[in-house]
């Protein structure tokens, strides 16, 4: 996507006139790029590929398609799409391919860039881009296709390399076991969602002639006593399946005496179920069984509905996590780098990690020098010089030139892996919070069951044995929390929905009730408040020497040089000349003049004069910061400074204010040094007391623990080194670009760039609090009036059967229609982020 | 009126036999995924183009 706007802008406005479009992509073709008289036009060479591969094979349709919806074509990255070697290593179809009919087998694929019809159409139509594939099948709700294929006839690798074509780049599905058997249970829940609904429809008609008959219809004794019958046995299949866990659950709550909406919502229909069988069997009273057969379905569909949307998010981060890569490159004992399944990787191999490639294993570099950025699992923000012999540890990454490493521990032996191990741990200590419905549930029961005897006894003086059963189990079932039971589900389903269109996918739905109240929210540093990258802070010299030292620094790919060429205007100038990039630093020609751009040593090293007294104040004031200093040295004098650090993020400050004036305590939890860290709080202005610098990964979770004792904890962060601190913490929310390990940690997840999504998260906690509040006190308002009625003895059934339905109703109304989130720009409906 | 003793044991079934092929769709996977077939159906008429040769 950035990309697209990127080559927009370059584009501009002199080129729009003549407006050549990319024959795939749709976008405008830079003016160098333009051929002239050919009538196909291309913005990149993988849009040629991938449109020369669509007509060869006779898809065309695909771009008719796109133009028929208004849409176009994803636009191809530059990066190359690899040759995924990886897909055919054995270890790789033992652990994602399975077996299909014959000689077939089958494999799921996680693909980026799938987003409309066009897309399904052409990835279906696969059997035809690369002969062997047998069929494939889409899913655009998980972003996955299912590739049969005959493996005698085509690899993986080719299929993959296809995709990546087309520009769909694959991806193994990592799919956890949790989740599927989860898929599995969503099926079992439609299942008795559609059996409740049956039972429910057809004793709701039953109950229409009964009624009729009840208002001098002519029923005869005899259709009446068959009706009555016809609804007990299908009320009693709609207890006994769709309602069994229903039952389940109030017996869980009773047997191990937690709180359960569950528990006076199954005591209703079980007094329910019992009288109205009663009553069949002796031809006398009334039965419940309309009522209740529409509660169980209510209750299933709110339940269903609001674990749909907690579903879809799940599926999201999942979805996130197979896009992380799963491969390594191994250098072979003939010396040749295979792409191979990271599970393959055996400490002693030795592996090859490109620039901006994240080291797969924990090791000692055998060749190479390069800078590591260990940000994600230290949170120090500096990179870190490696050579020869220095060790690396998993999940940092290589960001200057191609390193050699020797594995000396794998998997859940890395460091990276012990800390995933530390999260386990922590998420199993957690307690669990109390429902805001689930509460209420006890005092609940016990005030309708000591009306019910109240009722009961009264009758009994009065009017009889017979009569006073009665009216004490009709105010059991009229009392019954159902609207409770099924809007609070369907409440914070709705607002895990909302979120997920504003970018926050939220895991759990205790998250808001978590969220509730104020407490303490730490924050850690490094691409938390930060932007996680390095950026120009302030510089220094006179503007024209900067536009050298940033036109020289263009297309080098070390992060300080792309953060010049960014953060510092450059000159319209042209191209360096006879650059040459060196350990530290970089020269060349720009302009006719002789430029060096470097750190302090590499800028000594070649012997121009000294740097001035400002430059070397300039420095000084540097270090004191904890910054980067980079010099540039014109024509062998140095006269102008860069400082480079880890920005701030521009909305930080004001995320901060704005949380503290919602009363949560902020404070900073960083692996970076003091000196860094303090620059960064005094800038936001959390107090120096809150911040505290230097913390390894197991202390900021003890710390957090230690906080979680005495009251609510957010933990904030993005990190290898914050994930266990996030499962420790009352809510452990990742930010937008984490690393995998707080992506699996975390209760919420930002899909969404920078902080102001935690504001707003926070802000939707005691919201949604509201909302089910409110719900009861809807909910309740009802049971009074039907239980008022039930006391006095006046309550009809078929009054019963009629504020059932239109409480459950109003309730879901208010679910539906609350505020989960600020008034601002809502959520864009149906807008993907991925 | 007695016809009723036969209709309303045959709606039952009917209704019996509604849920129980639906449990079927379910069971076989078709309501896992509600989003990606109505997508299917806009593209039906694209196809008359022949099957082409493969491409490298």
């Amino acid at each position: 996507m950035a990309n697209e706007t990127a080559q927009l802008d370059e584009v501009g406005a002199e080129e729009a006139a003549e407006s050549v479009l990319c024959a795939h992509c749709r976008l405008l073709v830079p003016a160098g790029l333009v051929e002239p008289g050919a009538t196909e036009q291309f913005c990149c060479h993988g849009c040629r590929a991938a449109y020369a591969v669509i007509h060869a094979c006779g898809l065309e349709g695909y771009y008719r398609l796109m133009e028929r919806m208004g849409d176009r074509a994803t636009a191809r990255d530059a990066e190359p799409s690899g040759d995924y070697a990886e897909f055919d290593d054995p270890a790789f179809a033992a652990l994602y391919c399975r077996p299909a009919t014959g000689n077939l087998r089958a494999v799921e694929l996680v693909l980026e860039g799938m987003h409309c019809a066009a897309c399904v159409w052409l990835l279906e139509r696969l059997e035809r881009v690369v002969p062997g594939v047998v069929s494939a099948r889409v899913s655009l709700a998980r972003r996955t296709v299912e590739v049969v294929y005959d493996p005698g006839a085509v690899r993986l690798s080719r299929i993959g390399g296809a995709l990546a074509t087309l520009g769909y780049r694959p991806h193994a599905a990592r799919e956890n076991a949790a989740r599927a058997a989860q898929r599995l249970d969503e099926r079992k829940q439609l299942v008795r969602l559609a059996v409740a609904g049956a039972c429910a429809g057809n004793v709701m008609l039953m109950a229409f002639a009964l009624y009729g008959g009840l208002f001098g219809g002519n029923l005869t004794p005899a259709l009446e006593a068959g009706f009555r019958w016809l609804s007990l046995g299908t009320g009693l299949v709609c207890m006994a399946w769709p309602g069994r866990d229903l039952f389940r659950g109030a017996w869980n709550s009773v047997r191990y005496r937690t709180a359960s909406i569950d528990a006076p919502i199954a005591l209703a229909v079980l007094a329910g179920g019992v009288m109205g069988t009663v009553n069949t069997v002796l031809n006398r009273g009334e039965i419940y069984f309309d009522s209740l057969t529409m509660l169980i379905f209510l209750l299933l569909v709110g339940r269903y509905l609001g674990g749909r949307q907690q579903r879809a998010a799940a599926d999201s981060v999942e979805l996130l996590f197979s896009l992380t890569s799963g491969a390594a490159s191994r250098v072979e004992a003939d010396g040749a780098v295979r792409r191979v399944p990271l599970e393959v990787v055996r400490s002693g191999d030795v592996v090859e990690v490109l620039p901006g490639q994240s080291v797969p294993v924990d090791g000692v570099v055998v060749s190479g020098s390069s800078a590591v950025d260990q940000s994600l699992l230290t949170g120090e923000s500096r990179p870190v010089r490696t050579a020869t012999g220095d060790s690396v540890l998993a999940a940092c990454v290589n960001l200057e030139s191609p390193l050699r490493v020797r594995a000396t521990a794998t998997g859940r032996d890395t460091r990276a892996g012990r800390l995933m191990a530390l999260v386990e741990t922590a998420a199993q200590r957690r307690p669990g919070v109390v429902r805001f419905a689930d509460s209420i549930a006890r005092p609940f029961t016990l005030v309708v069951l000591a009306v019910a005897a109240v009722t009961a006894a009264a009758w009994w003086t009065v009017a009889g044995p017979a009569r006073a059963v009665d009216n004490a189990v009709s105010l059991l079932i009229v009392t019954c929390p159902c609207a409770l039971g099924v809007a609070a589900p369907l409440a914070v389903g709705v607002a895990i929905g909302r979120a997920a269109r504003r970018g926050m996918l939220v895991k759990g739905g205790d998250v808001f009730e978590r969220l509730a109240r104020p407490g303490t929210i730490l924050l850690d540093k490094t691409g938390t408040l930060t932007q996680g990258r390095m950026s120009v802070v302030r510089t220094f010299g006179d503007a024209w020497v900067l536009e050298l030292a940033s036109a020289l620094e263009r297309n080098a790919t070390h992060p300080i040089a792309r953060a010049i060429a960014r953060d510092v205007p450059g000159s319209a100038d042209p191209e360096a000349q006879g650059r040459q990039s060196d350990r530290g630093g970089i020269r060349g020609r720009v302009a006719g003049r002789e430029v060096a751009v470097g750190n302090e040593a590499f800028i000594r090293s070649l012997n121009g004069s000294e740097p001035g007294a400002g430059v070397e104040r300039f420095l000084a004031g540097c270090r004191a910061e904890g910054l980067s200093a980079v010099l540039v040295a014109v024509d062998g004098q140095p006269c102008a400074a860069v400082a480079l650090g880890d920005a701030v993020r521009p909305e930080a400050a004001a995320c901060v204010a704005a949380l503290r004036s919602r009363g949560w305590e902020v404070g900073m939890l960083t692996g970076d040094e003091p000196a860094v860290a303090a620059r960064v709080g005094a800038a936001l202005g959390i107090e120096p007391s809150a911040i505290r610098a230097g913390v390894m990964p197991e202390e900021k979770a003890r710390i957090v623990r230690g906080l979680g004792a005495r009251g609510r904890v957010v933990m904030v962060g993005d990190g290898v080194n914050d994930a266990a601190a996030l499962a420790e913490a009352t809510v452990g929310i990742a930010v937008h670009g984490g690393a995998e390990a707080s992506l699996s940690a975390a209760d919420v997840y930002l899909a969404r760039e920078g902080l102001k999504p935690v504001v707003e998260l926070l802000e939707a906690g005691p919201r949604v609090l509201g909302t089910v509040r409110r719900i009861f006190v809807v909910s309740t308002s009802y049971n009074v009036l039907a239980g008022a009625l039930a006391v006095a003895g006046v309550i009809h059934p078929i009054v019963a059967a009629i504020l059932m339905p239109i409480s459950s109703l109003s309730v879901i109304s208010v679910a539906l229609r609350s505020r989960t989130f600020g008034a601002g720009s809502p959520g864009t409906g149906g807008e993907r982020w991925t | 009126m007695d016809v009723i003793y036969v209709v309303l044991p045959l709606a039952l079934l009917l209704g019996g036999g509604a849920v129980a092929l639906f449990i079927r769709c379910v069971k076989t996977g078709q309501y896992d995924d509600l989003e990606t077939p109505p997508l299917r159906v806009l593209a039906d008429d694209l196809d008359e183009a022949p099957p082409a040769r493969r491409a490298d």
